[in-house]
This record gives C-alpha cells, structure tokens and sequence, in this order.
C-alpha cells in the first residue's frame, strides 16, 4: 500500500476528485437519462488525462500505472459510472490490447492518439456464439495480397458507437488473432444503441465488419497469439472493474450515512438504531476488504508479476461487494433510495452490470478454482 | 522576469473544524488541507502573466512539511520551483509578510501575486503587509489584470462596483474570485512536478504582535421554521424577518 500512499498518487486522487466534483458529477443525471455522454465532457478528459492514466509518458500516457488508473476510476466512479466505464473500455481494454500485445511500431501509432482522446478505443472480443466462452468466436481474418480481410460480428461493445479505433479479435489461419481497425476502414457498421439497466450513459453497441481491409501492420503481435493478449488485457480490466467497485462503495456508503444520521423516525435520527448500524458497519468492512485486496493486486501488477487469478478474484469479491453495498444502501434510503430524485438507485443499477463483464462472476471462479486446485490448495500468495 | 506567488496550505472549507485541546488552535487531525481557493486565482494569474511576458514563476510556502502538498500542487499546474520557508511555529500576519518579503528579495521577483486573504485567518493583510516591507506597490482584490512593459492597469472590486486603477512594477498583487478560471493540474504536470525541486529553509524570524487568545465556535445554527405553504404565510413571515431577524 506503500505506493497508494505516495504524494505523486495522492495528488492524482486530488486532481481526478476535483475533475469528478466539477465536471462530471453535475452531468451524472443528464447522463444517465439522455443514456449519453456529451463529447465536450470526453475532450475535457482528454485534456487533463484521464484518458491514458496508466500509459508510460512515452506514448502520452500519465505514466501512473495500474494503482493510478485505479485511483482515478475510484474517483470517477464515484461520479458517474457511465462515465467510468467509457473510460475503462477506453484506457483498460481497448488501448491496453494494443499496449501489452502490439509491437513497438503499433503502439506509437495508436497509443498517443489515444492517450490524449484525440481517437477513443474499444475492446470488442465477444460474439453472439462468444460470451462466456470467449476462445468459440467466429470472426475472420484472411491474409490478401499484403492485407487482412476482416468478415463477422461483435455484439455488447461498449463505445461501440463513439470509438474511432477497435481492438477486435477474429479467428485466422494460425489461431485467434488481434486486429487494430479502425471506424472508417470501409465495411466497419455500428449497430443501434443497446437500452439498458445501468451505465446507460455509456453506448453499447454490436460492430459489424463486411470485407474490412487490414494493413498488416495492423496486426497486434503475432499471428495466432491474439488469445493470450486479450486475456492479459482482460486482467488489467478486471483490476480496473475493482477499482469501479470500490469507488462507488465509497459514495454510496457516504450518502447513507449522510441521510442516516437526518433522517428521524421515532424522535430519532435512524443511525441511532442497531439495525442500520449494523448495515453500516457491514459496508464499511465489505469496503476495507476491497479496497485492501484491490490495491495488494494492483501494486503486484505494476511489478511486472503474473496476478490472473488474482485479477479474477478482485473482480468477483469487489463486484459482488459492490452489489451488497448498494443494497444495503438502498435498504437505508427507504422509500427515497427507491425514487429517481436522489442518486442510490443509479449506483444501484450501475453496479449490476460490473458481475457481468469482462467475465461474468462465474467465470471468474472458474479461473481461480482451475488455480486453487493446480496449487492443491497450497497458498502461494 | 521573476514571478512569484505566495500559497498557503489552509483546511478544506468542507472539513469540520475541531478547536484543539489548548483552546487557541485548530485540532489537525482528521482536517484535510488544501491550497486556499483565492491562491488558486494567484497561481493561475501567475501562470498566466509568465505565458504572456516570459519567465519564472516560484511558489512560496511558509510553514510545514505539510505544505509540501500545496507546493506541489502548484508546481502541477505549471509553476517552475517551489520553496518551502519553514516554520513549526505559528506566527501572526506580519511574521508571515517578513518572512515572505524576505524570499521574494532573495529570488529578485518583481511581480508577485497572493490571494486576497487566507481562508484559516480571514485577516486579508499579508500580500499588503509583504508590498509595504517590499518597498512595492499594491492592488488588493484584483478581478482583472493587465500588465504591459512597466504599467501595470487593474480593476478591482470595491463595495457595489469596480475601481480601475494604473501602478507600475514592482508590484504585489492580491487576486478575487472572477481573475480567472484556474486550469486543473492535469496528470502530465503531476509527473512534470516530481522533477521540480522544492528548495527548503528556514524560514527569516519575526516577531509576533498578535496573539491568539482563545477560539470559540460560532452558535449553532437555528432549525429552520415552516410558517406554511401558500399565501397567508406571507404577513407572518414579513414580520419575522422584521422583528426576530431583523434583515428587512
Ligand atoms: C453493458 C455491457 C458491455 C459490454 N462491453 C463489452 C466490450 O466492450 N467488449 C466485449 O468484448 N464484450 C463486452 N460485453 C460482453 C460481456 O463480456 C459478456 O456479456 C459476458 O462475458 C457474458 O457473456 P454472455 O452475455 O454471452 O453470457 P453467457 O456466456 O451466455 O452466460 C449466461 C450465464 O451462464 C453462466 N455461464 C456461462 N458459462 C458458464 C460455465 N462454464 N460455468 C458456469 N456458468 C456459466 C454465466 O456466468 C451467466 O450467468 C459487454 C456486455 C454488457 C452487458
């Protein structure tokens, strides 16, 4: 925890805390029922950096790493979560496939315009045969005359309709391949904006692709390696998904005891009984949890170590964390934790989608029992 | 062309306020500090007045380690050095303008800008008192700011308007709310800031010719009275803000 700690991080918390305060958190609500992100707000992000937190300095990055960008994401969350999630297809996955499987030539390519939001990224791996089972996708890639030629369909892609620049995995000769393509590459479709539970502000969408020509040099990393990239991506994201969760277990806890310790019932205010100090007390616990396990991982991925189940177990605990916290916090609100006036039902709804993506709970105890078990239950952390 | 601005490291307007054991100091623990929000408009100006005319610009700090975080800060949003002038001890407003006074001779800069008071101490003197130990002239409350060659013109705020006023440099500056609109310290300064140095020292002894007696919270606020819903609330409400508020 020594690096969360340290004055360059705690000055980031406060650079992205005040952009969150300003720019974001006046929007949430537009956001969430206009079921968009205004761009002004997305060049603003840009501009201060958030959209490269991660990234070295070489390719425009903020050179902060996975702690940075997870300390940022607390803070965004804690604003808006369509907004955290715009950036975490962004910066987490999208730009991360090109960063930790691409060749140095791609990267300095793409990173930078990236980095600034000058372009905005996705990930798009998942097909309608490919959800949880992301290795039976069906996409194709054949090599033409010096160029790939790109045929299938993406479903759920989140920027879908925003991004310039698409990470996509397809199926070649040699095993499954990644691809940078980009938005006006001829035979690249966007398709309608999914309606959604949560995260509304951020677009959903499927990404068609009709003999789409690919400079080879587009290719991220090797023939037949793409696989492997996205699920090393994957473990950054899942990282990232932590962070989302913890930052709006942060909030929402805030906000209850806020309206517990105003709200009277029987001559007194409701945090003076058991019952809600108990819920409180349960949160706040659930959080430490959390936010230790999140920030141990993530020191241990800027290190350079391999963290996947790791990975897979912050994203199931502070995932289905989050999804408790916002229960409980709703319970606290009564009736008005029900009603559209005040912002718990948000996070309520915006939290759902955090044990669904990028590998839906389930998954994630695939991953770790498959480990549990190769370790014969010896703890090696 | 040497610019420096002077920052203080005060607690956050939203933290609630302990009054320590001693009955004459804040309690520190559990206070979130942060730079004063008028500073924020002298670091920007700052900034600002270097883009336009070239130069330096040095933040200064007295107090302690703890004012590191302020430094930096600043250093972020794009100031070249920072010095911290330390002191453990608390000093009254005119120790602070002599100690200040002194860095601002020792670094020769002949523009320097403060917020137009602290937000701790509310005494909104110290940028006067540095000008007048400096030998410099001063515009206090500054809402607008021009400075070409040796002129200096500034608008200030005065009670129901504004005053414009010309100086020349060398000059102190205190900025209002409405200078500008501070730029956020993006991420690539944050980094940029860890390469700054910060120079640290002991900050030129003064003598202190306020003492701080005691501290007292304000009354607590009174709860709020619902008179009614419509129309016929409206001759009760006029005579209690007549006779109990006594506001109109
Ligand atoms: C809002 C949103 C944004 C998204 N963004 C992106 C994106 O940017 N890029 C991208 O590529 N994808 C994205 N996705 C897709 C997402 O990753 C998948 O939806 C997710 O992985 C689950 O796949 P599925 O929906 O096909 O569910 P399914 O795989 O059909 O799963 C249905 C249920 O079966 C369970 N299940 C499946 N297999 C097993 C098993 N072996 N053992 C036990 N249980 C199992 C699941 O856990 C789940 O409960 C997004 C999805 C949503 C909803």
């Amino acid at each position: 925890m020594k690096i969360l700690h340290s004055e360059e991080i705690q000055l980031l918390r406060n650079l992205a805390k005040e952009f969150a305060d300003k720019e974001i958190r006046p929007l949430a609500v537009q956001i969430d029922r206009e079921e968009n992100i205004p761009e002004k707000l997305i060049k603003k992000l840009g501009e201060v950096g958030l959209l490269g937190t991660a990234f070295p300095e070489k390719y425009g990055g903020g050179g902060f790493g996975e702690v940075g960008f997870c300390v940022a994401q607390e803070e965004v969350t804690k604003a808006c979560g369509s907004t955290a999630a715009l950036i975490g297809a962004h910066q987490s996955i999208g730009a991360n496939a090109i960063y930790i499987g691409g060749s140095e030539e791609l990267k300095m390519k793409y990173l930078p315009l990236l980095t600034s939001g000058e372009k905005i990224a996705a990930f798009a791996l998942t097909e309608a045969e490919a959800g949880s089972d992301a290795f039976n996708l069906q996409t194709k890639a054949e090599y033409k005359n010096g160029k790939w030629i790109l045929n299938g369909e993406k479903i759920w892609i989140t920027n879908g309709a925003i991004a310039d620049v698409f990470s996509v995995f397809a199926r070649t000769d040699k095993g499954i391949t990644g691809f940078v393509v980009e938005r006006n590459f001829p035979g690249v479709n966007i398709g309608p904006d999914e309606k959604k539970l949560g995260i509304r502000g951020s677009r959903t969408n499927a990404v068609y692709f009709d003999n789409v020509e690919i400079p080879e040099e587009n290719m991220i990393g090797e023939n037949g390696r793409g696989f492997i990239t996205a699920m090393k991506t994957l473990d950054s994201g899942r990282i990232g998904i932590g962070a989302c969760s913890v930052g709006g277990a942060k909030e929402i806890l805030q906000l209850s005891v806020n309206y517990a310790t105003q709200r009277k019932q029987f001559g007194k205010p409701i945090s003076s009984f058991q019952a809600i100090q108990f819920m409180l007390a349960e949160m706040s616990t659930k959080i430490y949890a959390m936010e230790s396990m999140l920030y141990r991982v993530a020191e241990k991925y800027d290190e350079g170590k391999d963290i996947s189940e790791e990975a897979a177990m912050v994203k199931l605990f502070c995932s289905e964390g989050v999804s408790e916290v916002a229960d409980k916090a709703l319970q606290i609100h009564g009736g008005m934790g029900f009603s559209r006036e005040l912002p718990i039902e948000r996070f309520y709804r915006d939290a759902r989608i955090l044990r669904i993506f990028e590998g839906t709970s389930e998954i994630q105890k695939l991953i770790i029992s498959r480990k549990t078990l190769k370790n014969k239950g010896v703890w090696k952390y | 062309m040497k610019i420096a601005v002077c920052v203080s490291h005060v607690p956050d307007t939203a933290t609630k306020v302990i009054i320590g054991s001693d009955g004459k100091s804040i309690d520190p623990s559990g206070v979130t500090y942060v730079v004063n929000p008028y500073d924020e408009f002298a670091i920007e100006e700052a900034l600002k007045t270097k883009e336009q005319l070239g130069g330096e610009v040095v933040v200064i700090s007295l107090g302690t380690d703890a004012n590191k975080e302020s430094i930096r800060k600043a250093l972020a949003m794009g100031a070249d050095s920072g010095v911290l002038l330390k002191d453990e001890n608390q000093r009254d407003s005119f120790g602070v303008a002599k100690a200040l006074a002194e860095e601002i001779k020792n670094q020769g800069a002949e523009i320097v800008f403060f917020g137009k008071q602290s937000v701790d101490y509310d005494n909104s003197i110290t940028g006067q008192l540095t000008a007048e130990l400096l030998g410099y002239n001063c515009v206090t409350v500054v809402v607008d700011l021009k400075i070409d060659g040796n002129k200096v013109i500034a608008e200030r705020e005065i009670e129901g308007g504004r005053e414009v006023v010309e100086t020349s440099l060398p000059v102190v500056i205190t900025a209002q709310k409405g200078l500008n609109e501070p730029r956020y310290a993006s991420l690539k300064g944050i980094m940029a800031a860890k390469r700054k140095t910060i120079e640290e020292k002991e900050a030129a002894p003064a003598e202190n010719y306020v003492e701080i007696l005691r501290m007292k919270k304000p009354a607590p606020k009174q709860p709020g009275k619902i008179l009614g819903s419509d129309a016929s609330a409206v001759p009760e409400l006029i005579r209690l803000l007549r006779e109990e508020a006594k506001v109109i």
